[in-house]
């Protein structure tokens, strides 16, 4: 028997069937068995539960509230990194998009494009994954989709999910709720995602004790929002963001513009690790407009703030919260950095490219 | 988690900064001037003090301007356009530094040839350039090689490693350029009166400081070399402002030796010999820039293949040539913020990370 072959087997019954070889084939896009057969051996295998299994081409859910609606694409190389890789991003983008609306995930569904000849225990890999922060966020992934395309004509596999959420809160969420006063709170230290991939990736020739922050953020939105409703006050929670790409600097300055307010952020109370802090120093990276995957920007009544940052701490992924800046009506539209040297200048929003410095 | 104030001790930079008002007033003093005004020569220096906010704990009599030393803003016209003639050649791969892409040349940029469809690459590391070489022999990978004596060893001894393997298809745009010659030019120039220098860092681990020895002893103007943390920046200062002779100092010992990194200065030499330079605000030097000896002929761009580029063009208003000599603040400039912001820059010094123009825009403060 081949080494593929074996590593067909050891994939499960019918696994072999399915994937001749180990490796995708233009085929097993064509909507013929060979593409059932990966959506049986994959795909409803790793993703099991009722609603998938009956491989209908939309599912019936039955919500009791307001509905959130949210879509995500990933395409990050590489693959993998030290803590996540493709499947867990894809999961968590979705559900902390959801998070930011206040929204409690109900369902994801997950599109594949793969490229011809891609190992098929990496796509049951990261399948795994998916499923694993899945159920850590406690959502199913009930409908899918799967596209095969030429060697070349993509990098491996793309991931999309799109996720269906229930929104929790009575109240709007948003820019144009953000009050003057209002505190900005961070969930946790920043830039851990996107030193891990930068090292992962090798370009730099640098290694990192650095592993992403990748993490579904329900759990912890909950928490913010409970903890608002213990001090009595729901209608606190103004908003909630993800700081991915573009960082928090990026957060912060759409803000600002949206809510035509200004915010004062303390620099020495944002929370960057010394491995992350190293590497921007090394590279000239700046950690406030490094992508995070696993964090949250929260905007609360300055009387909720305490009470809202003792909630986080208690959680997980929320040991390091903090509140890091105020919204005010001076400078509107602008966020001012006061530095760690009592100097104070304006935070703007990074342009193009991640570039490291060449001098 | 740590918090960048742990890397000072609190109020160590508040008493650093009143000391230097006071030796300020001291120097001022003595030397019977109004401002003493002090240059910072290197683009990661002018990065860091705008990031820290520095301008705002300096003594009012305290003037700090940007010098020539950030790579991307002092490679002139001519230059670029030669690079996108290269990037023009079907057969070529051209690699470089990340910020080169989007500078504007005279009628085109890298960024805007890649997506013409020229085959343009982005490269950490020289050595990356020989691996495109390597792994894609139908191609001639021409890597543009700009920077001072911190990139030019590690070029040479990419280009040693290319001849080692008979990688034949790799050739090198030399535009480095070295330091000390433009602080000369500067000097002569006398358009700023310049009352000492803040030394490059990174630039001087490789060279050492005894090849600026001639600044205090031919100009009487000191110098001291410094790191890129806040309180090494104003230690500089404060270091500068107490010469009462005029000398070249170590302030960042920690890195830097007086007779600097002999392995990276012979590499140098075993590839590059001094020529004259064209820089963006200085014309040309002679002696600042470094082009493949003969012995490497085969390796050099320049003499691989034969492009024509036109006559350089300036873009209309553009200031970054008295920026770049310390005679205009990038404030000044009337396209400074308007016309020319980081998003959409008319001229270099405001592509580059470290470019005078664009720290100044991009760390500027809340009310300007």
């Amino acid at each position: 028997m081949t080494e593929a072959g074996k590593r067909g087997d050891a994939a499960g019954p019918g696994a072999a069937g399915a994937t001749p070889g180990g490796r995708i084939l233009l085929g097993h896009g064509s909507g013929g068995k060979l593409y059932r057969d990966l959506v049986r051996d994959v795909f409803v295998k790793a993703f099991a539960n009722p609603l998938l299994e009956r491989l209908d081409d939309a599912v019936a859910l039955t919500p009791s509230g307001r509905i959130a609606f949210t879509t995500d694409s990933h395409v990050v190389q590489p693959l993998t990194f030290p803590g996540g890789d493709i499947g867990r991003l894809a999961v968590a983008g979705t559900v902390n998009d959801l998070a930011t609306a206040a929204a409690r995930p109900l369902a994801l569904a997950a599109a594949f494009i793969i490229e011809e000849g891609f190992a098929v225990d990496e796509l049951e890999a990261i399948c795994a994954s998916m499923a694993a922060t899945a159920e850590e966020a406690g959502v199913p992934i009930v409908t899918g989709d799967t596209k095969v395309v030429e060697r070349g004509a993509c990098d491996g596999v793309y991931v999309t999910t799109t996720g269906v959420g229930e929104i929790v809160v009575g109240h709007e969420l948003g820019a144009q709720t953000v009050c003057d006063g209002d505190a900005v709170i961070l969930s946790g230290g920043i830039g851990d995602h996107a030193v891990a991939v930068l090292a992962a990736r090798g370009d730099f020739h640098f290694s990192a004790d650095v592993r992403s922050d990748c993490a579904p953020l329900w759990s912890l939105v909950e928490a913010a929002v409970d903890a608002a409703r213990d001090v009595g006050e729901e209608e606190s929670l103004h908003f909630l963001r993800d700081p991915t790409r573009g960082g928090l600097t990026t957060v912060l300055a759409e803000l600002a513009e949206e809510a035509k307010l200004g915010i004062e952020v303390e620099e020495a109370a944002i929370p960057v690790s010394p491995a992350v802090r190293s590497v921007c120093d090394l590279l000239g990276y700046d950690p406030l407009t490094l992508a995070n995957e696993g964090k949250m920007v929260l905007v609360v009544a300055p009387e909720t703030a305490e009470a809202l940052v003792a909630a986080l701490r208690v959680q997980p992924l929320g040991r390091d919260a903090a509140q890091v800046g105020v919204v005010t009506s001076a400078h509107p539209g602008r966020v001012a950095l006061r530095t760690v040297y009592g100097t104070r200048r304006v935070l703007d929003m990074p342009v193009g490219e991640l570039l490291p410095r060449i001098c | 988690m740590t918090r960048p104030a742990d890397a000072v001790p609190p109020g160590a930079l508040k008493r650093l900064a009143a000391d230097l008002a006071a030796e300020a007033s001291a120097a001022l003093f003595r030397r019977g001037s109004s401002a003493l005004t002090f240059m910072e020569v290197c683009g990661t220096h002018t990065m860091a003090i705008a990031r820290f906010g520095l301008r705002d704990l300096l003594p009012p009599e305290v003037r700090l301007v940007s010098g020539p030393g950030c790579p991307v803003c002092v490679t002139a016209m001519g230059d670029l356009d030669k690079v996108i003639a290269l990037a023009r050649l079907p057969e070529v791969t051209l690699t470089t530094f990340g910020d080169l892409v989007r500078v504007p040349a005279s009628h085109s940029s890298l960024a805007a040839e890649r997506a013409a469809g020229a085959d343009v690459r982005v490269v950490y590391s020289p050595r990356d350039a020989i691996e495109i070489a390597a792994g894609e022999p139908a191609r001639q990978a021409v890597f543009a090689g700009i920077g001072f004596e911190t990139t030019a060893p590690t070029v040479a001894a990419a280009l040693l490693e290319a001849q080692a393997r008979g990688l034949s298809n790799f050739s090198v745009l030399s535009m480095h350029k070295t330091m000390p010659p433009p602080l000369k030019a500067l000097l002569e120039l006398g358009e700023t009166d310049i009352g000492g220098f803040v030394l490059p860092g990174h630039v001087s681990v490789v060279t050492g400081s005894a090849c600026y020895e001639f600044l205090a002893r031919e100009y009487g103007v000191g110098g001291v070399i410094a790191g890129f943390e806040a309180h090494d920046v104003l230690q500089a200062l404060l270091a500068l402002a107490r010469q009462t002779r005029p000398a070249i100092e170590i302030g960042y010992g920690r890195a830097v030796r007086p007779e600097g990194n002999r392995v990276a200065q012979r590499l140098m030499a075993q590839v590059f010999e001094p020529c004259d330079a064209d820089w963006r605000g200085l014309g040309v030097i002679p002696g600042s820039g470094l082009r493949l000896r003969d012995e490497y002929a085969a390796f050099d761009a320049e003499r691989r293949f034969d492009v024509e580029a036109g006559q350089p063009l300036e873009p209309r208003g553009c200031r970054c040539g008295e920026v770049l000599r310390g005679v205009l603040d990038p404030a000044e400039c009337a396209l400074f913020g308007a016309r020319c912001t980081p998003e959409d820059p008319v001229g270099a010094c405001m592509v580059s990370s470290e470019g005078a123009c664009a720290a100044r825009y991009r760390f500027r403060g809340i009310d300007d």
